[in-house]
């Protein structure tokens, strides 16, 4: 009788979950550790709050007549545009006279899905190209990294500007064209090392003895194992594009309706940036969330670095 | 005694690269060079030597983990130099495994253990889950794992040298190969744990009816393992023949040296210095006579002009390469 | 006067999972101009002990208790400025792998000069003449002390490093695993150049690996150790002819040789213990097919059994004399 047979050994799936929720809690203590990390991941979870509380406050008590951060307009102080902080506005209105508070609430989740939709897809790329470049090496190798190198040099806002002239430069376009540029950038170089550390181990030439292809190896064996790297890496990319989108907006070179840097490119092309601390609830609410959210995640990349490098944990 | 495995001039040269604006001819290190031997069915085939003699790289040619320069290898007659790829390929993999000599590096650390020994039976086609599980846990218990069901779910860090090695030797038996080549399987292993997993070697060798070539450059564990032995020195191999006739009775004077040279664990022997000058040098463009010239104590005249001699019939399938080797019997 | 004498030596490492018993009441003596051997598997704490002697442990090492005399002076307790007096001068270290403890930036005559001129006042000649001597002495040709270290091979480098811990002629080297990395008859020739040196500078050694091959033969004493305690001490002779504990006639029999006739080794079940939380009473005793009740519930004395042989065993093996 085979011993599955004899002895009940639990349904595999069971035990992967068990096993993979062993280690969730274990990354999740290293992160705690960190003390960065959940600071991080507070002020994300902050702005998370702001996302959902916007609706809500639309549904219930903001009139979206007055409150809709691309249409409102609050007539009751029509002429005092752009209106400081009141009790009505608590971060005041802008120049066309929509509430400000709302707008940055309303940003958020274009933010959020910015950043992590472009960072997700330049992780995917530079994950995927790495490991080939590591596995394959020669002439495949050649291509990418002097791809790599090309794209780093690239003036990158200016690709975009010309870009602009012939797309309609939504959010969405300018994730997946920020994800792809990146993706193909210097993230890729950092991966294949990674990758070529996994590459020279022993077990790969076991899995080759026993038979696997690249395709195997590459799958199971060396993208696994710098995925934690990839995962990290997506934290700082999340912050470079959120910049990003806020440094082209404020140049006027998209074509988004609403996000922080828009609000700060209202406050600039009505001429209110000149007189810093006269129009302060014009810049510095947008300012402070662009600058909080990447520090946040930020922190929260940092905050991995023990999860992600077994040998930076303390004894 | 049929033939499993048989190695005629197997050549494997790597490329040096010179100094940047070089024009001349390319350097190359002559890893292994022109190698011939065969193994029987059932035997434990040894090759010893010291490092950089090239036994390594000869275990990678026969698990095909690089390709030869020029030579062939056949395994059952087939000459698998000749597999590229497809169904001979994968065929070939199921008949020749590899353990190797790191029990710390030779394990996926993201791979459970059952995973890992798992591994070559997803690759070759074992669809059924529940067939794998069965098949690892048996092969887990044979190799000394018992009960297998508290190993398989753990991770390589959770185990020790010695278990994992096991894990690794489960890994190559589980698709039941015809031959394992076994890259110095007991070097980084502790000295009381050693033993074990030489004997569970030598069992496997009886249960499953594998061949071997056991690769070592620890004469006394060759001694133990191995039914025939092959010394190599600078990518040729300079004696052959069975293990206890060759350790007994050196014909060529590197064994000679070799034996010499390994401490022996009574203190009450006296044991002479080898008889060797110099040290091993890199095998890159060898000269044409024989490689051991610059270090031999016995060269004569003859060895100088000659070529690298090459392996010739001492009686009893004794082999040794060396134009002088008839001249002396033991002397070490 | 022994040159230097460990009495009841203990050490643990703090870890976030507890102590880890890495030493244990450890206590030996080593003669002027004596080699010593020390053998043990991996994680028996014969370089914990090591590291002790010269104070070279980690941040998170405890000393717990007994006693270190070199020359009379407890080197345990003396302040960092003192010890730095004694390292390299009156007690000096062969590292594990020591090929990796060459600075591949600085050329390798250069590397034993500092060494010298941190403990001795002479200038940069002299410092080299004293490096010739050296290089001489382990059988490296002068002109390499002027070149990098990626320039040696293996068995040169083993040998610089075996000259840079000679190099302040200290009263005691401690070799551990001086030749673990190295080819068989690279390793006889070391191991005999470091005998002759020894004797010529009357210096004492001890030795440290987990081969009983090689610490037969450059030992005049051997120490067997096991998870953290020394379970015999006798002299070379004795140890491998009447061996006392069972752990000790566990490894001579795990041992392959190519002399003498072929037999079946004997190797040991289980593994070695987890110092986290060792076994109650004798540490062995989960893997000692001689174990009774009193082995599981108090750790056995260190005694001497017979003259100048000593065993921490409740029931030694006690062969003919």
């Amino acid at each position: 009788m085979l011993i599955s047979e004899r002895v009940k050994i639990e349904p595999l799936w069971k035990i992967r979950l068990r096993l993979a929720l062993r280690s969730l809690r274990r990354n999740w203590a290293l992160f705690w550790e960190s003390r960065i990390g959940p600071l991080g991941l507070g002020i994300i979870l902050f702005f998370v709050l702001l996302m959902i509380a916007h609706p809500i406050l639309m549904a219930t008590v903001w009139d979206s007549r007055v409150y809709d951060p691309i249409v409102g307009f609050d007539r009751a102080l029509v002429g005092r545009h752009p209106a400081p902080p009141s009790w009505a506005h608590p971060l005041g209105t802008d120049p066309i006279g929509r509430d400000v508070l709302s707008q940055l609430m309303w940003s958020t989740r274009s933010e959020f899905a910015l950043g992590v939709t472009s960072a997700l897809i330049t992780v995917v790329i530079g994950t995927l190209i790495g490991a080939i470049c590591a596995y394959f090496g020669g002439v495949i190798d050649t291509i990418f990294m002097r791809l790599a190198d090309l794209v780093m040099l690239f003036p990158f806002i200016a690709l975009l500007m010309v870009l602009r002239s012939v797309i309609h430069l939504d959010l969405w376009r300018l994730a997946l064209v920020m994800g792809i540029l990146s993706g193909f950038g210097g993230i890729t170089i950092t991966l294949k090392a990674q990758a070529l550390t996994v590459k020279v181990k022993p077990y790969i030439e076991a899995a080759k003895v026993a038979g696997g292809g690249a395709f195997h190896i590459i799958r199971h064996h060396i993208i696994p194992n710098i995925m934690p790297l990839s995962f990290l890496y997506m934290m700082f990319n999340v912050t470079g594009a959120v910049f990003t989108e806020a440094v082209l907006s404020y140049f006027g070179l998209l074509d988004i309706r609403m996000s922080w840097g828009i609000m700060i490119h209202t406050a600039e092309s009505a001429g209110y940036l000149g007189a810093f601390g006269q129009y302060w609830w014009l810049w510095a609410p947008p300012g402070a969330a662009i600058t909080l959210l990447c520090f946040a995640f930020y922190l929260v990349g940092r905050g991995l670095d023990t999860v992600v490098n077994p040998r930076l944990r303390k004894r | 005694m049929a033939e499993i495995l048989k190695l005629v001039e197997v050549r494997k040269l790597y490329p040096v690269k010179r100094r940047v604006f070089s024009l001349r001819v390319r350097d190359f290190v002559h890893a292994v060079d022109g190698v011939s031997f065969s193994v029987d069915k059932g035997e434990i085939f040894g090759l010893v030597g010291e490092s950089g003699c090239g036994k390594t790289t000869t275990g990678k040619l026969i698990v095909k983990l690089v390709d030869p320069t020029s030579g062939q290898i056949f395994l059952n007659g087939q000459n698998i130099v000749l597999i590229r790829r497809g169904k001979p390929l994968q065929d070939f993999r199921r008949a020749v495994q590899m353990i190797f000599q790191d029990p710390y590096e030779s394990l996926n650390p993201r791979f459970t253990i059952f995973d890992t020994v798992a591994e070559p039976l997803m690759i070759h086609g074992v669809r059924s889950l529940s067939e794998r599980e069965a098949l690892v846990a048996e092969i887990l218990a044979q190799v000394g794992l018992t009960p297998p069901e508290t190993f398989m779910f753990r991770y390589p860090h959770e185990l020790s040298g010695g278990q994992r090695q096991r894990v690794a030797i489960a890994r190559a038996m589980v698709i039941r190969p015809k031959f394992v080549v076994a890259d110095e399987p007991t070097s980084m292993l502790d000295v009381s744990i050693r033993a074990g997993i030489m004997d569970l070697l030598l069992n496997l060798r009886a249960e499953l009816g594998i061949s071997y070539l056991y690769i070592t450059h620890d004469l006394a564990v060759a001694r133990y393992m191995c039914d025939r032995l092959a010394v190599m020195y600078l990518g040729k191999i300079v004696e052959l023949g069975p293990t206890e006739e060759v350790i007994q009775n050196p014909l060529h004077p590197y064994t000679q040296a070799l034996l010499a040279a390994v401490p022996v664990p009574d203190p009450t022997y006296k044991r002479e210095p080898p008889n060797i000058k110099g040290d091993v040098a890199a095998p890159i463009n060898p000269p044409p006579e024989c490689r051991f010239l610059p270090r031999c104590p016995k060269a004569q005249e003859v060895c100088a002009h000659s070529p690298h001699p090459p392996l010739e019939d001492a009686g009893g399938g004794h082999f040794v390469a060396c134009y002088l080797a008839g001249t002396w019997k033991n002397t070490a | 006067m022994p040159l230097l004498d460990v009495k009841n030596l203990t050490m643990h490492y703090t870890t976030k999972m507890g102590d880890v018993h890495a030493v244990d009441d450890v206590s030996f003596a080593i003669e002027p101009g004596e080699a010593i051997g020390l053998v043990g598997e991996s994680g028996c704490g014969k370089t914990s002990i090591a590291l002790t002697l010269l104070r070279l442990l980690p941040d998170n090492a405890k000393f717990l208790g007994g006693s270190v005399l070199f020359e009379g002076v407890d080197i345990v307790r003396i302040p960092e400025e003192e010890m730095r007096k004694i390292r390299w001068r009156g007690i000096s270290m062969i590292f594990q792998a020591a090929m990796n403890s060459l600075n591949p930036v600085y050329r390798v005559g250069d590397q034993i000069i500092e060494a010298i001129q941190t403990h001795f006042p002479i200038d940069y000649q002299a410092a080299r003449r004293r490096v010739a001597e050296l290089f001489d002495l382990v059988g490296l040709a002068p002109e390499l002390m002027d070149r990098y270290p990626h320039e040696y091979s293996g068995g040169m480098k083993q040998r610089a490093v075996i000259a840079m811990a000679l190099a302040c002629a200290p009263k005691l080297v401690i070799a551990d695993e001086p030749t673990t990395a190295l080819d068989v008859i690279v390793q006889d020739r070391i191991l005999r150049r470091i005998d002759e040196v020894r004797k010529e500078l009357n210096m004492a050694m001890l030795y440290i690996s987990h081969d009983i091959a090689v610490i037969a033969e450059v030992s005049q004493r051997i120490g067997v150790m096991y998870a953290g305690n020394l379970v015999e001490f006798a002299d070379t002779v004795r140890i491998f002819k009447n061996p006392a504990h069972p752990y000790t006639i566990a490894l001579m029999s795990a041992f392959p040789s190519i002399k003498g006739e072929k037999r079946k080794l004997q190797g040991l079940s289980g593994e070695p213990p987890d110092l986290l939380r060792p076994p109650s009473g004798c540490r062995f005793h989960p893997r000692c097919p001689y174990a009774t009740a009193v082995c599981t519930e108090s750790p056995p004395e260190y005694r001497e059994i017979q003259p100048q042989h000593y065993v921490a065993c409740w029931h030694p093996h006690l062969g003919r004399s």
